[in-house]
């Protein structure tokens, strides 16, 4: 399954920046894809990006858009926050990042029980109040969409100025706190994972436990890169549905099921 | 059935939405290089 998962996102990475000529012309696309938002964060401003970013059109339209909600309560119904584990091209990122092999690492940044609830504050401050989450916070946009474009574009390098700077700042501690801990952004700060989670205990996919099965060893939670103890909570509100437990667990006893 | 009530009435958002026409004020902020998303000219 872990090899299938990362194909699938791979794919879902190159299909979401699909247009090429975005990186060779230093522009990007203009069609009608642009009308629909991909499921993941994936900044509209990407060279190659041919969907919108959801959390970016929240801001754009509003914060009470039906159109965005719409959808997005759509995906978590069916898919509870499976885009996080399958889909999301930052959480690949995140994911080939923690792969890196380096001494100390860990799952979780001290505090995680706390920490974990910081995303909510972030959709509901940043995204939602403020509409500053794509200026001043978010690495995604920097590393798709502002570091390629000033790379290929002389008159997009000549607008760097103190913002870029921050927000490379802030780019660059998530791809080191990556390596050493498993899917920070995800964890901590992503608002549209915040919104995603919210469905995991209803959505229409989900896991669920043998509990005839299971020995309660917690091999499924060693494996869990969000450090969920599955067998205690298989909807929990972190799980990203990426499967890693499911195989991991030496009686066959978690499974994907759907069910409305 | 509560889950197909759901799912139904995202796409009656989805719809009122559309008819709202947010998805044309989506596309001319996601069709033009979004330098505030980026982190350029400020």
């Amino acid at each position: 399954m872990k090899k299938i998962r990362l194909i699938i996102q791979a794919l879902s990475f190159a299909f979401s920046n699909g247009y090429i000529k975005g990186f060779t012309a230093g522009k990007i696309y203009k069609g009608e894809l642009k009308n629909f938002c991909h499921p993941g964060l994936n900044c509209y401003s990407c060279p190659g990006a041919l969907f919108s970013c959801p959390i970016g059109a929240l801001q754009t339209v509003s914060p009470t858009s039906l159109y965005v909600f719409g959808f997005l309560f759509l995906v978590g119904t069916i898919f509870g926050r499976a885009v996080c584990g399958w889909l999301c091209p930052f959480g690949l990122v995140q994911r080939l990042l923690y792969m890196i092999p380096v001494k100390n690492k860990r799952k979780n940044l001290k505090g995680h029980d706390k920490l974990k609830y910081l995303k909510y504050f972030v959709l509901v401050i940043s995204v939602l109040w403020l509409r500053s989450f794509c200026t001043y916070l978010c690495p995604s946009g920097m590393l798709l969409g502002a570091i390629p474009l000033t790379i290929i574009s002389k008159p997009i390098r000549e607008l760097i100025g103190s913002t870029f700077f921050i927000k490379l700042s802030i780019l660059v501690l998530f791809i080191v706190l990556s390596i050493y801990y498993a899917r920070p952004f995800c964890k901590y700060i992503c608002p549209l994972g915040a919104i995603y989670s919210l469905f995991n205990p209803i959505s229409i996919i989900k896991l669920r436990v043998d509990e005839a099965k299971c020995t309660k060893c917690s091999s499924c939670q060693r494996a869990c890169p969000m450090d969920i103890a599955v067998y205690k909570n298989p909807r929990s509100l972190e799980c990203i549905r990426c499967g890693d437990c499911i195989s991991s667990c030496p009686h066959k006893a978690i499974e994907i099921i759907s069910s409305l | 059935m509560k889950k197909i009530l759901l799912i139904c009435i995202c796409v009656l958002m989805i719809t009122f939405g559309l008819l709202r026409g947010e998805a044309n004020t989506i596309y001319n902020k996601a069709a033009t290089i979004c330098l505030e998303c980026i982190g350029l000219g400020r």
